[in-house]
């Protein structure tokens, strides 16, 4: 009944849609409603646009109306009607991910966690029966395309789930739009404040909530024994949501343990010449830089800078970028790498026995090392495991019931780590790590009492 | 802010801007003979970086030595696109067109290189200079800045050998003024506009070169690079040689001295005021002609 309810609705609005006036009389409309009323009444050909916008005007309401309703019904439909599926037929999962433009490389790196959670995820059997076939676009690092791409992988696709894109940049309006179709969206990189602050009752980020990442280092560096303790530090991050936050918090603990702060600035995420920037933290000669960046070319540029200038801190560390395995070290080369940290919640030598089997199963398929491997596959292999266990628990593909059990409180086992998710879809259950470049093997060395840590290289070795 | 920081802010925009300034020589050339607006600029000079990377990880060529075969082959590449996609392009809409064009020949290249490099940033190390810098008047300047400079200056200075001491720059600037009449005089302005193409594309491999040794870059990083050098050219005038030299080193020193000044924020907002203004004085830009604006 919903359906052919829904056929009749488009019917009626095709319809309607015949009556409006030209693709020419539409341009018309929109250049004089732009330059005001008076135009349209001054000439002949006004009146006729005035017409039409009238007209224009009773039919965009009911066209408004009519597609609202549909959606509404696409929603209702395609939300509930998956968990009826035949044995055996494919389960569709939607995914926007960017595989060109500046996330191309963590995109690329999401991509292969994703389809290694698939893969081994069919080699058990599926979900609940139902091979799993990933439906992937590109969104080329655009929001306005995130939001177009799960449009069409909802309404035109017709996918039954929804995993999130990478950052936080693209995760807030994903999550916005698969919100309007009652769909729960699963993510692995979208953990900044500014996510979590719209309140969407259907987001759920796998990993760590980003504030609070650079927390066990502030707290190592200023717990340090006085005569060790650097004594200066300098604070330089990019606006992006994801890094931004991180920095404050950071700067509040080191600041508390006597560290001054000898220079701090903001650069725009589209940055594109690092140099007067690293030449000023290079200037300021601090023993201690926290470098708010969120890929790998933000981090080479100030590391060649520095090497450049002659500077070398004692401590440095990167919000991001050196967790990103063998793109890191390709860039930076693995002796400039030695010593840099960078905070995270999931390495390749975890001992994690769900990690152990994935990373096992990625060198498998694409050989490497543990410490090569990226910490963007954990976190999307992790929101599979997420939606796996879900599904299992629901017995089926229902969106809303879906959402209800990822906000019953329940505790969900992964490859990064335990996902338990307050009522912002924040996981509050995860550590948040410190990991270093000790030659080439990238290892995790905070906290200091963990039994997983080894000892911290510090103060670093020069360039 | 020290006068040393001044100082220093100004000297980096110079060693900067002029690679800048090279690469934007290619477009605003393009542009000036043949209303071709190439957005594919961009990843040209990053398949320029690609190329010396290549040649220098796989190889051992030094990157200056590899200009050798970069800069003849990214002639090559240029001459091929032209004949086969810009060449096609007539008629009134050929300058809107040359941008979906352009667009879409960026888009395979990047897709290209995605497929061969994989989309992880490399960067081109492997030459002692590279990381290497001299201290001078109390400040480091990395060779690699300064060799970049003295590459552009002799490109730039090659340019403008060949379009004022040769006959083919006369040609060229013949074209550049009025196609017309250039054809009507017996210049073979077909000729004229693929071997411009071509040196166009040429010099985006010693701008990627230098690029690529100063950056860790991907196929997408030539999205940051179009946009910075259709704002030069429009700032300099579109089709002005002169315009693109000076608006690439002026966009530089600016956005410096204001990060270091200021802040980094303000730099990118402080350069576009700055080019609004010149624009609603001069909207053919600091060096262009009305009548190329109006054409």
């Amino acid at each position: 009944m919903l359906k052919s309810f829904y056929s009749g609705s488009l019917e009626l609005l095709a319809s309607r849609i015949d009556r409006l006036p030209r693709p020419s009389l539409w341009l018309g409309h929109r250049r004089i409603a732009t330059l005001g009323g008076a135009e349209v009444q001054g000439n002949p050909q006004g009146k006729l646009l005035g017409e039409i916008m009238n007209r224009k005007g009773k039919l965009f309401r009911l066209a408004s109306v009519a597609t609202l309703g549909a959606s509404s019904l696409i929603a209702v439909s395609a939300a509930g009607s998956s968990s009826a599926l035949a044995a055996g037929t494919p389960i569709k999962i939607g995914i926007s991910l960017s595989l060109s433009g500046d996330f191309s490389a963590d995109g690329i790196a999401f991509q292969q966690g994703y389809q290694l959670w698939a893969k081994d995820i069919n080699a058990s059997g599926g979900l609940l029966g139902h091979p799993v076939s990933l439906d992937i676009v590109s969104d080329a690092s655009d929001p306005t395309q995130v939001t177009a791409n799960y449009q069409k992988l909802i309404s035109q696709d017709k996918v039954a789930l929804t995993f999130g894109p990478y950052s936080s940049l693209l995760s807030l309006p994903a999550a916005q739009t698969v919100s309007r179709y009652g769909y729960a969206l699963v993510e692995g990189a979208g953990g900044a404040p500014s996510v979590f602050a719209a309140k969407l009752k259907n987001l759920f980020d796998v990993s760590l909530p980003v504030a609070n990442a650079l927390q066990p280092f502030a707290k190592w560096i200023a717990s340090l024994p006085k005569s060790q303790r650097p004594k200066t530090a300098s604070y330089v991050t990019s606006n992006d949501p994801f890094t931004q936050p991180q920095i404050p918090v950071a700067q509040k603990i080191m600041k508390k343990g006597g560290i001054k702060t000898v220079y701090s600035s903001v650069f725009p995420a589209e940055t594109t010449d690092y140099t007067p920037i690293a030449d000023k933290v290079a200037q300021a000669n601090a023993q201690v830089v926290v470098l708010g960046s969120v890929d790998v070319p933000t981090v080479a540029a100030f590391m060649k800078a520095f090497a450049q200038m002659h500077y070398n801190p004692k401590v440095f560390i990167a919000s991001a970028g050196p967790d990103q395995g063998t793109q890191f070290t390709s860039a930076v080369t693995v002796k400039a790498a030695n010593g840099m940290l960078v905070p995270s919640s999931w390495y390749g030598a975890s001992a994690n026995p769900l990690s152990k089997t994935m990373v096992a199963h990625f060198i498998a398929l694409h050989g490497g090392t543990a410490s090569q491997i990226s910490a963007d596959v954990a976190e999307a292999y992790s929101v599979g495991e997420t939606i796996a266990a879900a599904v299992k628990a629901t017995g089926g593909f229902d969106n809303a019931k879906i959402i209800k059990y990822l906000h019953s409180g329940v505790t969900i086992k992964t490859v990064q780590g335990n996902v338990k998710f307050n009522k912002l879809g924040e996981n509050f259950s995860m550590t948040a790590y410190t990991f270093q470049w000790q030659g080439s093997n990238f290892v995790q060395v905070n906290p200091v009492k963990d039994p997983n840590s080894v000892k911290i290289v510090y103060p670093k070795p020069s360039w | 802010m020290s006068f040393t920081n001044l100082v220093h802010a100004v000297i980096d925009g110079i060693l900067t801007g002029s690679v800048y300034a090279l690469m934007a020589t290619g477009l605003t050339l393009i542009f000036g003979v043949m209303d071709i607006i190439n957005v594919a600029q961009g990843v040209f000079v990053i398949l320029g970086s690609y190329l010396s990377y290549a040649l220098s990880v796989h190889f051992g060529i030094d990157p200056f030595v590899g200009l050798l075969i970069t800069v003849p082959t990214m002639f090559l590449v240029g001459i091929v696109v032209e004949r086969a996609f810009i060449a096609r392009l007539k008629g009134p809409e050929k300058t809107a067109m040359s941008i979906l064009v352009t667009y879409a020949v960026s888009l395979v290249i990047e897709g290209v290189l995605n497929m061969v490099f994989t989309t992880n940033p490399v960067q081109i190390n492997n030459a002692s200079y590279i990381n290497s810098s001299v201290h001078l008047f109390g400040m480091w300047l990395p060779y690699i800045y300064i060799f970049g400079f003295l590459l552009a200056g002799g490109f730039l200075g090659s340019i403008y050998f060949m379009l004022y001491r040769t006959r083919f720059g006369a040609s060229v600037r013949a074209s550049l003024a009025d196609q017309t009449a250039a054809a009507l005089v017996g210049i073979d302005v077909k000729k004229v506009s693929t071997i411009c193409f071509g040196i166009g594309i040429a010099v985006t491999a010693a701008g990627g070169m230098i690029y690529g040794a100063t950056n860790a870059f991907n196929a997408s990083s030539s999205y940051d690079l179009i946009s910075r050098l259709l704002t030069i050219i429009v700032l300099g005038g579109m089709g002005s040689l002169a315009g693109a030299l000076v608006a690439g080193i002026s966009m530089i020193i600016l956005e410096d001295i204001v990060a270091v000044a200021w802040s980094p924020v303000w730099s990118n907002i402080t350069f576009f005021i700055l080019l609004v203004i010149v624009l609603s004085f001069r909207p053919q830009g600091l060096f262009g002609k009305q009548s190329a604006r109006v054409a």
